[in-house]
């Protein structure tokens, strides 16, 4: 999880070290060590699956399995800033695809498609980090894209 | 003074750390030295952000308030004048006024942070009754109030502790569901921010009720705010003991944490959930193995919804019959329903179950947002089926909605107005599940691609009757053949687009032989 719109570290194999040694006494630490690993980075690098893989004692192709199989854990760094948008059900009903290609065409940014955020009643919603958005419109949605670089 | 300024995610996502910092600078530039309590929210989201002012006893709103309202209503507050924005006591307003809020009784009212604050609002009683039972009888106590899985499989709660209780084992566990991917829900999200302590409570009672003395709340990470809530409340939790080796000084322990999702729906699936806590893929497992008999790491595992488990302290405090009381058939206590999409009061509604659709979504909710006729509503989630304004007499009532081919599910209702396409709808319903099926089961993972395909042919007027049949006949295969409710409940959606709006489907026919 992003706290905020986080600058993420270049990655090392000491950094990866610290991070599984400070979850690996917990009973399936898999995915508390790759939510630290993509919150400081900004992605899995694969260089750090093996590493983490033989410190838990697992294999590299369970816990490969394991990062590509969740939408959060990224392979590669995000290239612009992210603007995550709710595209469920909710949002649709109020709207969001009329008011998306308005953020979409701001190539500074990179929105990406999330299914809900729990603001179903004040939707069009959106987060970035974990800052969170609601009642977006034409007007309000495209500041988000300076928020976002912000 | 005290000033009331929810900071649920709800009301800071329009604003609400901005407008309570803003009037509490305000007030003091006018003299007037105000404490500004952070609460949950009461739920009526159309006036978020909603600003609460204590007077003699009762609590002045004024909502929706933005930061450009802030002099005027600071003005309004000091000199007690009027205001366009002022709603007068909010205890009074309909919206709350109409519910029973036995779960929600606190949310909106009470410091989420606080525990002096939650037990000063009976908070901890029903874990201090518990202390005192023996587990048989404190699952005696959550069957008899009739009590069933608000996740949405409506599994009786009594049931399951039974047979986590009698599993013997060297270790148990309780772990909560707060994986709330569903769109249109937000129930799970309101209680963990706005009185977390309610779930620690509930999590606690199920241990001493079981003999588990561990416990896992698994949060989706789109709630970054309910996680911080959960964290910080089990930590004070903790350091009061009400947590720890001997919770409420008894000699049960009971301790847990919270474990945060990756993006994965699919993961709001019980077992799919264990896996993921275990660091896994959040593969779908068979059943049985029962999760009450050999759940997370092999162990009998109590697996809840988080409204379920905050149901549980007012039954252990007030009585399983109490609870009981409320509701309708087999469908007992009250429904923390959530109104959401396009509708004029969206927000959480907790009511015994009972009401129809129709009056939720018309009286309670006051019809659309935009104004516009109301032409469908989807009811518990991505999977559940979408009900026409013909259908509104439907009384809230997991066996009715059976009845009528559709489910409760986590009681989210999402409306749409006449400018919906249902065909779009049905073919949304089997993209989502193609994004997020965990690819185990082939009617799922094939099913879900091919349905979407078979769709996109109907839209586009490609031999539409044909391809009706043949995504009929899909739908089948993948209610039958699926190893969990995402492959089997797809269909829910689709076929009810299906049946009560054939003409979405059928006027591409007529469109493309044009």
């Amino acid at each position: 999880m992003n706290s905020t719109q986080s600058r993420p570290q270049a990655w090392s194999a000491e950094a990866v070290e610290a991070i599984v040694t400070k979850h690996k006494h917990r009973a399936g630490s898999a995915l508390p060590i790759l939510h630290d690993v993509q919150e400081a980075f900004g992605y899995v690098p694969s260089e750090a699956v093996p590493i983490i893989a033989a410190m838990l004692n697992i294999s590299r192709a369970d816990l490969y399995g394991t990062v590509s199989f969740y939408h959060d854990f990224k392979e590669k760094p995000a290239a612009r800033p992210v603007v995550k948008l709710c595209r469920a059900e909710a949002c649709q009903a109020r709207g969001v695809a009329s008011i998306a290609p308005l953020l979409e065409q701001d190539e500074r940014i990179e929105v990406e498609t999330v299914y809900c955020l729990g603001l179903c009643a004040s939707g069009p919603s959106a987060m970035i980090g974990d800052k969170v958005f609601a009642r977006l419109d034409e007007t309000t949605i495209v500041k988000l894209a300076d928020e976002a670089l912000a | 003074m005290k000033i009331f300024i929810p900071g649920d995610a709800g009301a800071v996502a329009v604003g609400a750390d901005k407008v309570a910092s803003e009037l509490a600078a305000e007030l003091a530039r006018r003299g007037t030295q105000a404490e500004v309590v952070r609460t949950g929210s009461r739920g009526m989201f159309w006036l978020e952000p909603l600003v609460e002012i204590e007077s003699e006893g009762r609590r002045i709103g004024f909502g929706p308030v933005t930061p450009g309202d802030v002099p005027a209503i600071a003005g309004a507050i000091v000199d007690g004048a009027g205001h366009p924005l002022a709603l007068g006591p909010v205890e009074e307003l309909p919206f709350l006024k109409a519910q029973t809020r036995l779960t929600f009784a606190r949310c909106g009212i009470t410091d989420p942070q606080s525990l002096a604050d939650y037990r000063a609002h009976g908070g901890l009683k029903g874990l201090e009754r518990a202390i005192g039972m023996t587990g048989a009888e404190i699952v005696e106590e959550v069957t008899a109030s009739g009590l069933r899985g608000r996740g949405g499989a409506g599994f009786p709660t009594g049931i399951k502790w039974k047979t986590v209780l009698e599993t013997v084992a060297d270790a148990k566990y309780i772990v909560c569901n707060a994986d709330e991917g569903d769109s249109g829900t937000f129930a799970d999200r309101m209680i963990m921010e706005g009185d977390p302590f309610v779930l620690i409570e509930g999590m606690a009672i199920a241990g001493i009720a079981v003999g588990a003395s561990y416990g896992y709340i698994y949060i989706r990470s789109e709630y970054p705010h309910a996680i911080k809530a959960m964290q910080r409340a089990i930590e004070a939790a903790r350091s009061e003991g009400i947590l720890g080796p001997r919770v409420g000084g008894s000699a049960h322990a009971f301790d847990m944490e919270v474990r945060v999702g990756a993006g994965a729906y699919v993961c709001g699936e019980e077992t799919s959930l264990l896996e993921s806590i275990e660091g896994k893929r959040g593969f779908v497992r068979a059943k049985p193995p029962l999760p009450a008999h050999k759940g997370l790491f092999g162990r009998p595992t109590v697996i809840n919804n988080v409204l379920s488990l905050a149901a549980v302290p007012f039954i252990l405090s007030e009585g399983g019959q109490t609870y009981a009381d409320f509701g309708m058939g087999r469908s007992r206590g009250t429904m923390p329903i959530q109104l959401a999409g396009n509708i004029k009061h969206g927000g959480l509604f907790e009511t015994p179950f009972g009401l129809t659709l129709g009056e939720l979504v018309q009286d309670i909710g006051g019809g659309t947002a935009s104004g516009r006729p109301v032409r469908a509503v989807q009811v518990g989630g991505p999977l559940g089926a979408y009900f026409p304004p013909s259908m509104f007499d439907l009384p809230f009532d997991y066996e009715a909605f059976a009845a009528a081919d559709g489910l409760i599910g986590h009681a989210g209702i999402v409306v749409f107005d006449d400018t919906v396409d249902m065909a779009e709808m049905a073919r949304f319903a089997m993209e989502f599940c193609e994004a997020e099926s965990c690819g185990k089961c082939t009617p799922c993972r094939l099913g879900s691609t091919r349905g979407k395909e078979v769709i996109e042919k109907i839209l586009a007027g490609d031999r539409v009757e044909a391809h009706i049949e043949l995504l009929e006949d899909l739908c089948n295969t993948m209610r039958l053949g699926s190893l969990c409710a995402l492959g089997g409940f797809t269909p829910y959606p689709v076929r009810s687009a299906l049946r009560h709006f054939p003409e979405d489907f059928r006027a591409r026919a007529v469109a493309a032989a044009e």
